[in-house]
């Protein structure tokens, strides 16, 4: 018996050594961008259809703010804003479906936060929405504000989330008691609070706003003026591919910087011939930064005049659908808001 | 020799087939996991959850740890799973008796009942006893009592609170009376066997139950008062049911919609069970002067009992591994709290989905040995 264990451990061994070396080569050369190319897609996780964000319509096309990362990718990448396969997941699958290879961008309105980008495999690449936490009441209770509050209320939220820690923290500091209805999905946290069943629904409040747009009566509903956490929400790739993690990075910068310079979607091409190196740089008319990716020339040309500048994609998604018209911290940084990217040189 | 060979290394090859799939899996995890930087390790059980649970058996806040947070979703599990089992089991056995009546309208609502909720999908019957409980509920200002003191609202069913003196007295009380209920009936078989007589045992068990509990409260210094539900207004137009205990409207539906689907599949053990006894045996039993109820106690049901369970068994599982759609509805159980919230702050996926997976395992087979071991015991013993 014991040689037996001894023969199947070395043979173990063996296995083990074998597998150590095929996957050690086959990781050197894995690059995302490799396998993207060779699909012919991007593969993009998104929400399973928050408004303003990530929301596909009808004949299943897939808009908002977050899907116009994914998109500035594809364009980048691939040629072509269009091709992106989208892939809706609740806040509990999104990293698993990151790290396991399901996908190869999260961009998916995930708050960055420090455990989550040191321990479980993933990085974030930056903020293309400052976001914070909030609640939302009916108008005819009354309550105009968070003080408002007492012992023994009940909270509809997510799973999964940011949001759930954050309650905590704050019903926990202010000594209220409350009772956490937490769900899987979305629609089910707006349709148990639609009917009733919580006093407040909580969660961040850019996502109070669009859901509020779900509910049978939106008038009925108002969201609480005070802020509660900081919730940067970002796109998110895996560890261990740093040419992906910039591309996807400097893709989300150029829409950003492109607003800054005044570059749109319909006037990208004729700022080829303008004085100003930095605008010429990212419409691919000066310089080489495309190579440091692996990339052509006018990768961040196709970003802006396929999908537009952050301007563009928050006007189209956001603002004009009435979800949050008020940009907020969401501004420019040469116009009183937060943006701020490193620049494109 | 030749022969052993033959007979033996198939049986090897195929072990270590078997080992070799599973290594390369591992390992291949295992270097997955390195390269993305992600390690391994069941630490994060001791660390502080922070994170808070709606409803709890044991007392637990986003201070404790991780552990606790499983804990609290397997007494979960356990709790919705074990009202259940005893509701279907109840539902199962008076449906099951009822297919077989010679009623006409009872035979065939009976039937109805099986076939309408057997076969709708489990996940719409959750959802639809949820959303229509909170629609057809009150809000707790405009609930009247059930009962007297119990309230039944859409934010949950609030019953009375026990708040015990002694209750470790009261506890050793009903100890008594279940070891002397257990000598009497040995002793009262013995006597039926040795001299023919019979004892009323039922009542002497019952007069037991009564008095011996309730001395305690005059003599044992045991006292029992209740903590009543009472309205508390929360703004304007939203109030809550303070003090007293408050079951959610999530474990009300997830046990309503559980019991009611599994119960079809128990009727259905229960009327084959039946219907396997022979009917010689039933009119061999009157002809020996037994009385109807003497029949389906003494001669039927011992005998149908062996056909029931093993299936039964079967369904008790089943309904113990469908607990788990819970999460869809936010009742707090394993599956949600740990298998959800707790993978999602901590990130291990592969700690906490195996974890949770053994604990289903755990329970399906001590399900299975309960099972087992009652089967053993009301078998046929060859004399």
């Amino acid at each position: 018996m014991f040689k037996v264990m001894k023969k199947l451990t070395s043979f173990m061994a063996m296995v083990a050594v074998l597998f150590a070396f095929s996957t050690e080569a086959m990781a050197k050369k894995s690059k995302t961008l490799k396998n993207t190319q060779k699909k012919g897609f991007v593969r993009c996780g998104v929400s399973q259809g928050l408004p303003g964000f990530s929301n596909a319509d009808a004949s299943g096309n897939w808009t908002g703010v977050d899907v116009d990362v994914c998109r500035a990718v594809a364009a980048a990448v691939l040629g072509d804003a269009n091709k992106v396969k989208f892939t809706p997941l609740s806040a509990k699958e999104r990293f698993t479906a990151l790290t396991s290879g399901e996908i190869d961008i999260l961009s998916r309105n995930t708050t960055w936060t420090l455990s989550r980008d040191a321990d479980i495999g993933l990085t974030f690449v930056g903020v293309n929405f400052y976001d914070g936490q909030g609640f939302m009441v009916r108008k005819n209770s009354g309550i105009t504000s968070v003080n408002q509050f007492k012992n023994g209320i009940s909270a509809c939220t997510n799973i999964g989330t940011t949001t759930e820690l954050n309650m905590r923290d704050f019903f926990n500091s202010r000594g209220i008691s409350y009772e956490p209805v937490a769900f899987e999905k979305a629609d089910e946290v707006v349709a148990a609070y639609d009917a009733g069943r919580c006093d407040t629904y909580t969660t961040d409040k850019s996502g109070l706003a669009a859901q509020r747009t779900k509910m049978k009566n939106p008038d009925e509903h108002i969201v609480l003026p005070e802020t509660i956490s900081k919730e940067p929400l970002g796109p998110v790739v895996r560890q261990g591919d740093a040419v992906w993690e910039d591309i996807v990075r400097w893709s989300l910068n150029t829409m950003i910087e492109a607003e800054e310079y005044g570059i749109t979607s319909s006037n990208a091409d004729s700022m080829k011939t303008s004085d100003n190196p930095a605008i010429k740089r990212l419409v691919g008319a000066e310089g080489e930064l495309g190579a440091a990716f692996g990339l052509d020339n006018d990768w961040s040309l196709r970003i802006i005049k396929q999908v537009g500048n952050y301007g563009e994609s928050y006007k189209r998604n956001i603002a004009d659908p009435g979800i949050l018209p008020d940009r907020g911290p969401n501004q420019l940084w040469t116009k009183g808001g937060i943006l701020y990217v490193p620049p494109a040189r | 020799m030749n022969n052993k060979i033959k007979k033996i290394l198939p049986q090897i090859i195929t072990v270590l087939f078997v080992l070799g799939i599973f290594g390369f899996f591992t390992f291949n995890a295992q270097i997955n996991m390195d390269n993305r930087g992600i390690d391994f390790g069941f630490g994060f059980l001791t660390q502080e959850s922070s994170f808070d649970v709606q409803f709890s058996l044991i007392e637990y806040s986003g201070s404790h740890s991780y552990a606790r947070a499983y804990l609290v979703g397997l007494l979960n599990t356990l709790l919705v799973s074990f009202i259940s089992i005893i509701f279907c089991t109840i539902l199962g056995v008076i449906f099951g008796v009822a297919r077989l009546s010679s009623n006409y309208l009872i035979r065939n609502s009976a039937a109805w009942y099986v076939e309408f909720f057997r076969n709708i999908p489990l996940l719409l019957q959750i959802f639809f006893w949820y959303y229509a409980a909170l629609r057809a509920l009150p809000v707790p200002e405009k609930a009247g009592p059930w009962f007297g003191v119990t309230y039944m609202t859409i934010k949950g069913y609030y019953i009375p609170s026990f708040i015990w003196t002694n209750l470790d007295i009261f506890l050793y009380s009903i100890l008594a009376v279940i070891i002397s209920i257990i000598i009497i009936s040995t002793y009262a078989k013995k006597l039926q066997e040795n001299e023919g007589k019979q004892i009323p045992v039922f009542f002497i068990s019952l007069g037991l139950i009564f008095v011996l509990p309730a001395l305690t409260f005059f003599i044992g210094g045991v006292s029992l008062d209740f903590g009543i539900p009472v309205l508390k207004q929360l703004s304007k137009t939203s109030y809550v049911f303070d003090g007293g205990i408050g079951l959610p409207p999530e474990l009300i539906a997830l046990v309503l919609a559980l019991s009611l689907y599994t119960s079809t599949f128990v009727a259905e053990c229960v009327r084959a069970g039946i219907q396997g006894i022979g009917k010689g045996q039933k009119e061999a039993a009157a002809s020996v002067g037994l009385t109807p109820n003497q029949i389906l106690k003494l001669v039927v049901m011992p005998q149908a009992l062996r056909i029931i369970i093993p299936p039964t068994t079967n369904q008790y599982l089943n309904l113990t591994k469908n607990s788990s759609l819970a999460a869809a509805i936010a009742y707090p159980d394993l599956v949600l709290v740990f298998a959800g919230t707790a993978l999602m702050q901590t990130g291990k996926a592969i700690e906490i989905v195996s974890i949770t997976m053994l604990t289903y395992l755990s329970i399906s087979l001590a399900i299975a040995a309960i099972m087992n071991w009652y089967n053993k015991k009301i078998e046929i013993k060859e004399k």
